[in-house]
């Protein structure tokens, strides 16, 4: 989870990623955040993740994004 | 076929400082999206000048003559006017005859396979003539430079398509769908008669992501575009393909619009497309241009091969309306097909 957060932390390093309990409502990250941080995903754990699978819900906190790497096959 | 484009070359390199995101975030995106080059027409062109050059540049090498156009169909979300149309404004500018039919229609990411769509009908009705399809945009005059979400991909350009009825019978798939439930995904809020343009609608807020637009100016709900195209277009190219009786490996090239390169391989990948045959470096090399991105990505990637021989093709858009669209067809053996620079 620590390794989600400090890149969320590198994508939006004025935002507070610790004190959110839902990263798109709160307007911490977009859709633009949303596709930099998959490619960091993607390069860290060697996955692909599903274009049907990014939808913001995947991406609202670091437990959900966790679940997501998982589910794509990504060791975390 | 023939595509136009403007002269005017910007570098997204030299566009980080305008964005108000920190540069390192603004480059990877240009790596994962495919940022790099985009064309920009002049701030006095309009979408009906780069009509009339291509429309003279066809006439001019002998392309097509006049007098055996029998339709002309613009496609554009670029009006000059409200009223004429660009259409009526090509064909008093070339001189056409009083019985050539002009149609616009206002169509965005889908308007090369809605105005194939027209030719096709209008071709049953007119067997010894052609249909000039033209698709014109030119959006980045709406796009915000201070968005880093939409102005790196937008391009302005033109297409020109001449369709005419052949001797063989062999048959073209078509299948189109349109969502207007979703329609405020991809919008220009005010200019139109509901929010007429005002000193009010062209103030720049900050939206609080970052960018900076007005509602003058174009919107893109990246999310669910994103979702959008992700979910519908695998089933519709799995639906052609059934009911062309083919599958994946029976096409040969996959030309599809070109919203961002990002989107273009998440799709392939999802529907097994070889990314060999599916160009996607039209953003990367002149921006997204709307209607204009199938024929633009045609001709800059495949034109030479595209006159020396055949090939089963894919075309595919999804975008504003929402609408989303596909078509499968023989291409090849054209007489012409060539990319051109304006100076607009």
């Amino acid at each position: 989870m620590e390794e989600i957060i400090a890149m969320l932390n590198e994508i939006r390093p004025e935002h507070d990623f610790a004190s959110s309990e839902d990263y798109i409502e709160d307007g911490l990250i977009d859709s633009f955040d949303i596709i930099t941080l998959i490619n960091m995903l993607e390069e860290k754990y060697n996955i692909s993740i599903d274009g049907i699978d990014i939808i913001p819900e995947n991406f609202n906190t670091a437990e959900n994004i966790a679940e997501l790497v998982r589910k794509s096959g990504g060791n975390i | 076929m023939l595509g136009i484009v403007p002269e005017n070359e910007y570098l997204f390199d030299d566009e980080v400082g305008n964005y108000d995101f920190p540069e390192k975030q603004t480059m990877r995106l240009k790596k994962v999206m495919g940022y790099n080059k985009h064309r920009i027409s002049k701030p006095d062109s309009a979408a009906s000048d780069f009509a009339l050059f291509g429309m003279e540049h066809m006439l001019k090498n002998n392309w097509i003559g006049k007098e055996e156009i029998g339709a002309i169909i613009v496609v554009t979300l670029c009006p000059d006017h409200f009223v004429p149309h660009i259409s009526n404004i090509v064909h008093g500018k070339l001189g056409l005859d009083n019985d050539v039919l002009c149609i616009d229609i206002p169509q965005g990411c889908c308007g090369f396979l809605v105005g194939l769509s027209q030719a096709f009908m209008l071709l049953e009705h007119m067997k010894d003539k052609k249909v000039v399809v033209i698709n014109t945009d030119i959006l980045s005059h709406k796009v915000s430079k201070k968005d880093r979400n939409d102005f790196p991909l937008i391009g302005d350009g033109a297409a020109v398509t001449v369709v005419e009825n052949s001797n063989d019978d062999r048959e073209i798939y078509y299948e189109m769908h349109m969502d207007g439930s979703r329609g405020d995904a991809l919008i220009i809020p005010a200019g139109g008669f509901r929010m007429p343009s005002t000193a009010q609608t062209a103030v720049m807020e900050n939206t609080g992501d970052g960018n900076y637009r007005s509602l003058d100016n174009m919107h893109m709900d990246g999310s669910a575009v994103f979702n959008f195209v992700q979910v519908e277009v695998p089933p519709l190219l799995e639906n052609t393909f059934r009911s062309c009786g083919i599958t994946v490996d029976d096409i040969d090239w996959f030309l599809f619009h070109q919203p961002n390169k990002f989107m273009l391989q998440k799709l392939a990948e999802k529907s097994g497309i070889p990314f060999e045959k599916m160009p996607m470096n039209l953003v990367e090399n002149f921006g997204n241009p709307s209607g204009s991105s199938i024929p633009l990505v045609t001709v800059s990637n495949i034109a030479d091969k595209l006159i020396e021989n055949e090939y089963k093709c894919c075309f595919s858009a999804f975008g504003s309306g929402l609408a989303w669209g596909s078509m499968v067809t023989d291409l090849g053996k054209l007489s012409h097909c060539e990319l051109i620079v304006s100076d607009l």
